[in-house]
């Protein structure tokens, strides 16, 4: 979106050896190190607590690692922020949606960095954030309360906001949390656009499934960095499992789920919890289910006595 | 009929008229701030904690306002600092704070007895506000909405987003100091017109009423704002007919507006919402 000057230093993030302790001495990050190049979409994938969070913190200089340094195109953090080169996307349960302003006035927040000191918009200013909504197809929402919206379209109101910070590099907290399918895709179809433009994305996301449809980088954490680097050599069961120790579930589907007969196909729902899992004739599946088929039953047969 | 105008006959019933209006209009609109970032409680805090100042102001000579004005930042300083260093939640560390504040306060009034009224500072004695206490007045009010008119969009993104406003290089602990800077100014203002106890009233209520009615902040500001200068006006012209504590008109009569707004607002009320309810019901 902008040219990138010929004086500004290449983008990117630097994190040489961070570690982060809280004032109440616990340590929330150990020896953390990791790189990010421009044109990177980048996932951030832990458990929670694992310090995604933190590391999120450190990068935009929230807080003061005790050891180790971040840099954001060379810069001290302090000095990017200045700059306003990170944007950031909070989660959804950071925002109080009750709040009485607009889907523009949010967008327009965005511009705050690049107005003057009464924050007086220009017509620049209006003009980017406008194009801002438009990019996220929200322009026939533009007077809504942000309280109004679907949780897709919220989502989309906050890229708007990071896109018309024109930071270059954005960091997305669970972007895909309470969004519908139709947005998810359209976030990532944006972020790809940006990654064309040289822009870098962090994005902490539960939604494994989806980082190795759009991550080309991924950054495991758990309390430190276990891994990082392009998607194919990262994103590996072992490197997972290492990641998330017992907590990500497995599934063994026995030869009684997948049967020849229906094309060895089974519908899975799941909300990163335990999935539910319908077989053929649409019934619940569930493990070891060989010689316990009637389980469903049985509770029906309980709650009737 | 001429019974009606009776009160501006009196030059006390126009200074207290006036200086009530003009403090119920700021109060107002900073009460917006302070109940969108949830800072009621600390707004009813600050306004016991600064008691001991204007205790201390006298005895040392000094102008009240001054005195109360540092005793309230100190306050607020005091619980950030308690609530950054103990495992406290925040409103335990408010109490904590502000009713030592305030103990001490009344300690120091009957322990060296002056000119200064206890039920002045508590309860607030417009009629009697002297033309000292009105430059007072007039200073912090034109600083406070100057300071407003400047950067009330810096302190609406501080309020909305903390995260947002760092990220953009803004100073957020100048604004937090800011917003509890005018809180301690206009809640010393508010302590002539209402005194101590009822100064919560004069910097939420507004705020409350006018966030029921709108969902935009621009028009916040401004209901709450004429709410909180016509309360302050027809509250102290009304005390003059009932002979009662001009304190307690305004508030009565702005919590009047409060519960009117509750019942009657045309989204947020709650005929509204029972309307919504009962549209939800039908097939």
């Amino acid at each position: 979106m902008i040219p990138q000057s010929a004086t500004s230093p290449p983008l990117s993030i630097e994190v040489a050896d961070v570690t982060v302790a809280y004032t109440n001495g616990h340590v929330a990050l150990r020896d953390a190190t990791f790189t990010l190049g421009p044109g990177t979409i980048c996932a951030l994938v832990g458990v929670n607590g694992s310090g995604k969070s933190t590391l999120f913190k450190s990068i935009m200089g929230f807080l003061r690692p005790a050891k180790g340094s971040v840099k954001i195109a060379g810069l001290d953090v302090e000095k990017s922020r200045k700059r306003q080169l990170v944007a950031y996307v909070p989660q959804s349960e950071e925002v109080d949606w009750t709040f009485p302003v607009s889907v523009w006035d949010v967008v327009m927040m965005g511009r705050y960095g690049h107005m003057n000191f009464m924050r007086i918009p220009r017509a620049e200013d209006k003009r980017i954030a406008r194009e801002c909504l438009e990019r996220v197809g929200m322009s026939a929402f533009k007077d809504r309360q942000i309280g109004e919206l679907s949780g897709g379209q919220k989502k989309r109101v906050f890229l708007a906001r990071a896109l018309a910070q024109q930071g270059r590099i954005m960091l997305l907290d669970e972007p895909f949390t309470g969004v519908d399918v139709q947005t998810e895709s359209a976030i990532i179809e944006l972020l790809r656009d940006l990654r064309k433009e040289g822009h870098i994305m962090l994005v902490s996301t539960h939604n494994l499934g989806s980082v190795p449809e759009f991550c080309d980088q991924v950054v495991l954490v758990n309390r430190t960095v276990l891994a990082f680097g392009p998607t194919e050599q990262v994103f590996t069961e072992d490197n997972l499992s290492r990641a998330f120790g017992g907590v990500l579930r497995q599934f063994q589907f026995e030869q009684s789920t997948i049967q020849e007969h229906d094309g060895r196909t089974v519908k899975l729902l799941t909300d990163d919890e335990r999935p539910l899992v319908f077989g053929k004739d649409g019934h619940l599946e569930y493990t070891d289910r060989q010689g316990r088929e009637e389980l469903v039953k049985e509770r029906e047969k309980e709650a009737g006595e | 009929m001429t019974s009606l105008l009776t009160p501006f006959h009196y030059e006390y019933m126009v200074k207290a008229i006036l200086v009530s209006g003009l403090i119920g209009g700021v109060c107002a609109f900073l009460s917006c701030f302070i109940t969108l970032k949830g800072w009621s409680l600390m707004g009813d805090a600050l306004s016991h904690a600064v008691v001991p100042g204007v205790s201390l102001a006298w005895l040392l000579g000094l102008p009240f306002s001054l005195g109360a004005f540092v005793a309230g930042v100190l306050a607020a300083v005091g619980m950030g600092w308690v609530k950054n260093n103990s495992r406290l939640r925040e409103d335990a560390v408010i109490g904590v704070v502000f009713t030592s504040f305030f103990a001490l306060g009344l300690l120091m009034l009957s322990l060296y007895p002056s000119n200064l009224n206890l039920r002045t500072i508590i309860f607030g004695n417009i009629l009697a506000i002297s033309d000292p206490d009105i430059l007072q007045v007039l200073i912090i009010s034109a600083v406070s909405i100057l300071v407003l008119g400047l950067k009330w969009r810096d302190l609406l993104l501080y309020c909305f987003d903390e995260a947002h406003a760092r990220s953009l290089g803004m100073n957020t602990r100048f604004l937090h100091f800011l917003l509890l800077a005018l809180l301690s100014a206009t809640a010393v203002a508010a302590l002539q017109t209402v005194g101590a106890c009822l100064v919560v009233a004069m910097l939420v209520t507004p705020g409350a009423t006018a966030y029921l009615l709108t969902d935009r902040f621009g028009r916040m500001l401004a209901i709450a704002t004429v709410t909180g200068t016509l309360c302050g006006v027809i509250g102290a012209y009304a005390s003059y007919f009932l002979n009662g504590s001009t304190g307690g008109c305004i508030v009565v009569l702005q919590t009047l507006v409060f519960l009117i707004a509750l019942a009657l607002a045309p989204k947020h009320g709650l005929l509204a919402a029972r309307a919504q309810r009962r549209a939800a019901a039908l097939p």
